[in-house]
């Protein structure tokens, strides 16, 4: 993965829209976040292997930066993503990594379905 | 205490990595003296938070770094029978309750093992963990002649609640494999190794001991969980 430029992932969420595209979208606070602090909230969501079909996507904001995709009824949007991959298999890989290298939020997006 | 010589060793944990840190010395053990061990690992860690900044792995590629890693710390224990389930890390606790159930008689049925190793419902902390356990206890729950349960109890509570585990081993003896079982997982591992060495290195007792006991509650059906499912 790359840090984000805004100008290089601008053109690869155009290149995805107006496409029935598999979505993966999540957030997390690790499950052990109650564990080492207690009583912290920890709360989080996970989608995977949703079609969508985005008519217009963005990625906005310094790093780390907001990436919001507008749908015919609706809306997805991700905060805090800092890196990007146009992986291999031709899906977009969009990711916030913490200060500590874990992974705080992901958002993905490709023409065939994400592995199990 | 002594590792007792057994017919057949089960392990069911959920992610690679659990084995790793409070069991792989009793795992090296068992294989050591002969009795056969398998380990049923659920998932491949797919959920993993450590990808590193800047990141080594990406959601996507992780399973499969995961599996490298699994692979790896099977060898350090010399275990050459390990089981991956196929199940999706964080989904454990809403497969349908009796498909996981069956999966574990089904294990249990094909190796008859004396003594299972699993996770201690209630003190286990991440859902999977508690999910997993959930399912070995109903399984053991069902059978007429059950095998010895050991549980795996880390949430803060668990002194309070359970006690002083009954079962310590202390297994200096493997201390190689053990260490080499946790640096297999490295992806997951790498800052609570960094953490540990260095206090290995200022002659941290609470440390040394920590990684040379290995502590499990043998599971107290008189306590049980639940009355039935």
């Amino acid at each position: 993965m790359e840090l984000v430029e805004v100008k290089k992932l601008q053109v690869q969420l155009d290149a995805f829209a107006g496409k029935d595209v598999y979505l993966h979208l999540e957030t997390t606070n690790g499950s052990y976040a109650s564990h080492f602090n207690e009583g912290f909230f920890n709360a989080g969501a996970f989608i995977r292997n949703v079609v969508i079909n985005y008519e217009l996507g963005k990625v906005v904001g310094d790093s780390p930066h907001r990436v919001g995709l507008k749908l015919p009824h609706g809306w997805v949007y991700a905060q805090g993503i800092t890196h990007y991959e146009l992986d291999d298999q031709g899906r977009l890989l969009l990711a916030g990594h913490d200060g500590t290298g874990k992974l705080a939020v992901a958002l993905e997006i490709s023409e065939t379905p994400f592995s199990y | 205490m002594t590792i007792q010589q057994e017919r057949h060793v089960l392990v069911v944990f959920p992610h690679p990595d659990d084995e790793a840190f409070g069991v792989s010395g009793t795992i090296t053990t068992h294989i050591q003296q002969g009795t056969p061990v398998t380990y049923a690992c659920l998932t491949l860690g797919e959920m993993g938070r450590n990808l590193g900044n800047p990141p080594f792995a990406t959601r996507e590629s992780l399973p499969a770094v995961r599996k490298k890693e699994l692979l790896a710390s099977a060898e350090a224990m010399g275990l050459t029978d390990l089981r991956m389930m196929g199940l999706r890390d964080k989904t454990i606790e809403f497969e349908d309750d009796e498909k996981m159930v069956r999966m574990m008689t089904d294990l249990i049925e094909e190796l008859n093992p004396s003594k299972i190793i699993t996770f201690y419902p209630g003190f286990a902390v991440h859902p999977d963990h508690e999910a997993t356990a959930r399912a070995v206890v109903r399984a053991v729950r069902r059978m007429k002649d059950r095998p010895t349960l050991h549980g795996v109890a880390f949430a803060n509570d668990t002194l309070e609640k359970l006690g002083n585990p009954d079962v310590v081993y202390n297994i200096s003896d493997v201390r190689t494999q053990k260490m080499n079982s946790m640096k297999a997982h490295i992806s997951q591992t790498a800052w609570m190794l960094e953490e540990m060495e260095h206090k290995l290195q200022q002659g941290d007792t609470e440390t040394e001991n920590w990684l040379m006991q290995e502590r499990f509650y043998n599971y107290r059906w008189d306590e049980d969980f639940e009355k039935s499912f």
